[in-house]
């Protein structure tokens, strides 16, 4: 009895963990669509007032700023899955 | 010192280099030659993901591709570093937990099922032999121009070298030799761009040079690069180097068939393999897109600076001044490397109105055509200007010492040879560990395993030598097929196998095999049947095309097809049973993950 509440309450934790790290790759990923597809090719139009070096931001994302976020986003993503693991208790020994 | 000399030295030491690692850090054992015993720090694992995956495509290829269209190529820095994000979140700490060797045996053991597996072997080797043959095009082009030898000599000294690392060392030498490899393909890629961002804009790091004012004042003061380049390309009736020309639609699907080509491709998910534990991988993603970055951040800026260095060497009295003689093409020591690169037929130009000028320009619009009957022109002299020597060519194009030009001949062969060891690693794996000892042969033993590893490792580089001095098509095609099948086929697979516990046996089968078919028939209908010219249906242009998308692109929407189909198909047949569901749960929780588990 005693070790059935265990593992309900053990299998919850899991669940928790798992919709909490969907949850942030679904934050991280909306980041990573925006600045790709989005600043470096849909919208450009709308960022072409906002000049950078000799041209615009849309054309600077396209070419180094997604990238310098993509990289900010996987650091990201690491570091607070790590903080999640302690949280729920599941990181590796 | 002469420059083939020099040539020389740098690419036999930095050989002498790799080969000397491989024998020191030869595999002993299965678990050894597969994943290096997984004793390897997130940090060393990104610099050898990052060389692995930098193939002659990025080296060689990406920059001269951007230099000559602008903007619309940016589809390929984000395409290719993009994928990372989607490894790092989607995929890498799950395939570890996983803890098995191989891409096909989590796919068999998820969907329970060895026809899985087996279907996951075939879109490996496939994707994986093309894009070897690919890099072993590219080997025979780079060794033939730097050591003055055909095409058919370099391309079988490339395989000999390939064949001794990649045969003999297995993943842990492949590792340490990859790290060597990184450190000299990045000096040879950013030395010269420093250099030459140096005498453009007086700034030392490429990336910030690119949006910079040039160094030079002109009569109307300084003026940004970037706008002087786009003047100028303007004024000789190109297309503006800074503006979109191509639709939104297939810029997107290219990019986006990049990205999953990416995260879909066997090389690069193994290496997440090889980390010691789940929390590495996720920052091993990080570390490798960090060593890809320092590149990938300098090519937009050594495509538009070498576009624009040559421009103005073809008219360096303005674009409304009179334009090189073809007396100083062939005495002056700055054109020089024009007649280098005019032996190897992919440079060339013709005075065709013999004015005994060179005029540079686009020929094809309404408005150059008015200029060029008012100055009796007729066409465009620089006749031939093959966009993979932009980036070799570079540190000759704006006159680097003879170093620097050797530099860059070693990193080419760095970026080449160590993506083919990557791959080769990867076509032994599945033939050895999934094909034998997963489904035909069992008991066979692990000497047997190593042995039958190497043997498909030196059949998969004859294979690929053979069709690399008869190539079926551009180096880039080649890629893109590799890229598109890995697209439709394996990362669906994968990214379901571990986010859907209703994905079944069924399911994914059917997915995989109408994602690889769909996008291998496109591709097909528009590039020639297995690559054999005229035999294509359709025009390879986006208005020629029949979705009017480009066959580059059509991975994926092949990815697309292969999630619809594998969801639908599962929901109408068996839920899957109760143990796989428990392996998904395990699968996403990083506690417990040990060693690798060999069967």
């Amino acid at each position: 009895m005693a070790e059935e509440t265990t593992n309900a309450r053990a299998a919850k934790a899991g669940a928790d963990y798992w919709k909490a790290n969907v949850r942030i790759i679904l934050v991280s990923l909306v980041i990573w669509a925006v600045v790709s597809f989005g600043f470096g090719i849909l919208l450009r139009p709308m960022l072409s007032g906002i000049a950078v070096g000799g041209t615009d931001l849309g054309f600077w994302f396209a070419q180094q700023g997604s990238i310098l976020v993509f990289l900010a986003l996987i650091f990201f993503y690491a570091w607070r899955m790590n903080k999640l693991d302690r949280e729920y208790g599941v990181e590796e020994d | 010192m002469e420059q083939f000399t020099i040539n020389l030295l740098f690419v036999g030491a930095s050989f002498a280099l790799y080969i000397g690692i491989a024998i020191w850090a030869r595999a002993g054992s299965t678990s050894e030659f597969y994943a290096a015993g997984r004793g390897v720090h997130p940090v060393t694992n990104g610099m050898a993901t990052a060389a692995d995956w930098m193939s002659a495509a990025s080296f060689i290829s990406m920059a001269g591709l951007i230099a000559f269209t602008g903007y619309d190529n940016s589809t390929y820095l984000m395409g290719w570093t993009g994928g990372y994000v989607l490894l790092a979140l989607l995929l890498a700490p799950y395939l570890r937990k996983f803890g098995k060797f191989t891409v096909s045996e989590f796919i068999g053991d998820r969907f329970y099922s060895p026809t899985a597996r087996m279907v996951a072997v075939i879109c490996l080797i496939v994707a994986s032999v093309t894009y070897v043959i690919g890099q072993m095009t590219g080997v025979g082009v780079a060794f033939g121009r730097f050591l003055e030898i055909s095409n058919t000599a370099g391309l079988l000294i490339g395989a000999a070298v390939v064949f001794a690392y990649a045969v003999f060392g297995g993943m842990k030498g492949v590792t340490y030799t990859q790290v060597a490899q990184y450190v000299v393909l990045i000096m040879a890629y950013t030395i010269p761009a420093v250099f030459i961002s140096l005498q453009l804009t007086g700034t030392p790091i490429p990336a910030l040079g690119l949006f910079s004012e040039t160094a030079s004042t002109g009569a109307e003061g300084s003026v940004y690069l970037l706008t002087k380049l786009d003047q100028i390309v303007t004024d000789l009736g190109f297309a503006s180097y800074t503006e979109a020309h191509k639709d939104n639609l297939n810029m997107v699907l290219f990019t986006l068939s990049l990205m999953i080509g990416t995260a879909g491709l066997p090389h690069v998910i193994m290496r997440f393999f090889t980390v010691p534990k789940v929390s590495d991988a996720r920052w091993s993603a990080g570390w490798a897109l960090v060593f890809i970055a320092l590149l990938y951040l300098t090519a937009p800026a050594v495509g538009a600076m070498a576009r624009l260095n040559i421009t103005e060497l073809m008219w360096p009295n303005g674009t409304s001044g009179e334009p090189v003689s073809v007396q100083t093409i062939e005495t002056a020591p700055e054109y020089d490397w024009m007649l280098t690169w005019q032996k190897t037929g992919l440079l060339d130009w013709e005075d065709k109105n013999g004015d005994g000028l060179i005029q540079y320009y686009n020929d094809e619009t309404d408005a150059m055509a008015e200029t060029a009957a008012a100055n009796g022109w007729e066409g465009n002299e620089l006749t031939n200007f093959n966009r993979d020597i932009l980036v070799l060519a570079n540190p000759e194009i704006a006159n680097l010492p003879g170093w620097v030009i050797g530099l860059v001949a070693a990193g080419g062969l760095a970026a080449a040879l160590s993506t083919a060891a990557g791959l080769l690693l990867a076509i032994s794996s599945a033939v050895s560990h999934d094909l034998l000892k997963g489904q035909l042969t069992p008991n066979m033993s692990e000497k047997a395993e190593l042995l039958s590893a190497r043997i498909a490792m030196a059949v998969a580089i004859a294979v690929a030598t053979v069709l690399g001095l008869n190539p079926p098509g551009f180096a880039a095609q080649t890629v893109a097929l590799a890229f598109g099948l890995a697209a439709a086929s394996i990362f669906p697979a994968l990214m379901m196998g571990i986010f859907s516990k209703r994905v079944n046996n069924v399911g994914a089968v059917c997915g995989m095999l109408s994602g690889l078919i769909f996008t291998l028939v496109y591709i097909f209908l528009h590039k020639g049947w297995l690559f054999i010219a005229e035999t294509n249906s359709f025009p390879d242009t986006v208005d020629g095309s029949l979705f009017g998308i480009q066959s580059t692109a059509i991975g994926a929407i092949g990815a697309l097809i292969n999630f619809g189909v594998a969801y639908g198909v599962s929901l109408m047949t068996k839920d899957t049973p109760q143990e796989i569901k428990e392996l998904v749960e395990s699968v996403r929780i990083p506690a417990g993950a040990g060693g690798a588990v060999d069967h």
